[in-house]
């Protein structure tokens, strides 16, 4: 009995025989095929140790997991979910923030040019605007101007055929005396003017 | 040599220490107790280490960690819904734990501690009683509420619960048989085919025949890949729909 796998054969002594696996000893137990004991799955006598190192080796391993590695692995996951939508989050507002920039850029760009042409408009219509008022300015002093020198012209025509009286008067005043050696009276004179169509 | 001729030999226990007996149970610190711890300090540097720097961009491992985390988080979320969460660690646990061992059960002379009809019950017995006394914690008699389908007629209920009974009693059996006959199964038929492969190869002019049963050894270990990874799921979806049934036991 003492050379037979103790776990093959339950004895009372079995645990007084450690055989390592791959031992010669082994090997010649099995060759000689002499005994096999139960199905190794089947022998009960080991069911009570097996249960024992699985409850120690499963125990530890829950213990594990649901201690350490589980929540460090849920805190990773969610630590990751968290700064993904954070920073889809961040993405989303800053694309909001652009298009309203870009939104203001075109609305501030739409006014200056609206705010130019304006300006454009007003400066044009001033120009032209005092460019009419000097030139009725212009306009009204020529014809003023003109007017005048109408006027002038006028005197001075009314004035020349004034005299022209005067001269024809002294001029006649003078044929006469020369012709009849006397001076013609004024009254007669200014009759005789009087009735010279041309001279009126 | 003899020892890769049996395929029920990978499933032996080889006791490291052992520790003395209980009646006839012998306690022993085995290899499958080291696979298991060994299981649980891989999942700790896959969940703790890899996820120690809490990066917000993960490097490989966290990002692998964040996408278990995540696909047993949507499993349990569809499973129980909002308030389902707090059996996130369990659920994970359980998923991170079987897969792995079956994973390992993968490397070649490694032991498959997930071939122990004992231990897939014992993982199976945690489910279970979460779900019973947490059940009962949470409704009281309310609890019992399982075992009666709503809008059915009164006289079928006769006939449906003691079939929801022996249904939800059968859970446990059929939850840890799964995972444990699969992986058994597997592991076996991996063996013996690439055995025959051995065997061909030694029976003079049948060796020609030695690559059939090789591809198929091939295959199969990509399909125990599957099943390792996929048997981890069921077990994780199943446990989240049993846990369910613990908080909303009205059907």
């Amino acid at each position: 009995m003492a050379e037979k796998n103790p776990l093959t054969t339950p004895s009372p002594n079995a645990d007084t025989k450690i055989v390592p696996p791959g031992s010669p000893q082994a090997h010649t137990e099995q060759a000689s095929g002499g005994h096999h004991a139960a199905f190794p799955p089947f022998e009960s006598h080991t069911f009570l140790s097996q249960l024992i190192w699985l409850a120690l080796a499963f125990g530890l391993l829950y213990y594990l997991m649901s201690k350490i590695a589980l929540p460090r692995i849920e805190a990773i996951l969610g630590d990751r979910a968290r700064r993904l939508s954070a920073d889809l989050d961040e993405a989303q507002r800053m694309k909001s923030e652009a298009d309203a920039a870009g939104a203001a850029y075109e609305t501030s760009l739409r006014q200056a040019q609206a705010k130019a042409q304006a300006i454009a408009q007003d400066t044009r219509n001033a120009l032209s605007a005092e460019a009419d008022a000097k030139r009725k300015t212009l306009e009204a002093e020529l014809n003023q101007r003109l007017a005048a020198s109408e006027a002038t012209i006028r005197a001075r025509t009314t004035e020349a055929m004034g005299n022209v009286r005067a001269i024809a008067g002294e001029t006649a005043a003078a044929i006469v005396e020369r012709l009849t050696g006397q001076a013609p009276d004024q009254a007669t004179l200014d009759r005789a003017l009087s009735a010279t169509p041309a001279l009126n | 040599m003899a020892v890769s001729v049996d395929p029920i030999h990978q499933f032996e226990l080889q006791p490291l220490v052992s520790l003395g007996h209980i009646g006839n149970q012998q306690i022993a610190f085995t290899q499958s107790a080291l696979y298991m711890f060994a299981a649980v300090g891989v999942i700790a540097l896959l969940t703790i280490a890899a996820t120690s720097s809490r990066s917000v961009v993960p490097g490989r491992l966290q990002a692998l960690a964040e996408t278990l985390y995540e696909f047993i988080a949507d499993t349990v979320h569809q499973a129980t819904g909002a308030d389902g969460k707090r059996f996130m660690p369990l659920v994970f646990s359980l998923f991170m734990f079987v897969l792995i061992l079956n994973l390992f059960g993968m490397i070649p002379y490694a032991f498959a501690v997930t071939s122990h009809l004992i231990i897939t019950f014992g993982l199976a017995l945690i489910v279970i009683l979460t779900v019973v006394i947490y059940g009962v914690a949470k409704h009281g008699s309310h609890f019992l509420g399982v075992f009666v389908p709503s809008g059915v007629p009164k006289p079928l209920l006769l006939i449906m619960v003691p079939i929801e009974i022996v249904s939800f009693l059968s859970r446990p059996v059929s939850l840890s048989v799964r995972l444990f006959a699969n992986v058994l199964a597997g592991h076996i038929a991996l063996k013996i085919f690439a055995f025959f492969v051995v065997q061909l190869l030694v029976a003079g002019a049948w060796g020609v025949l030695s690559p059939l049963p090789l591809a198929l050894t091939v295959a199969l270990t990509a399909l125990e890949f599957l099943v390792a990874a996929l048997q981890a799921y069921v077990f994780a979806t199943l446990t989240a729909v049993y846990l369910a049934d613990a908080l909303h036991p009205g059907h």
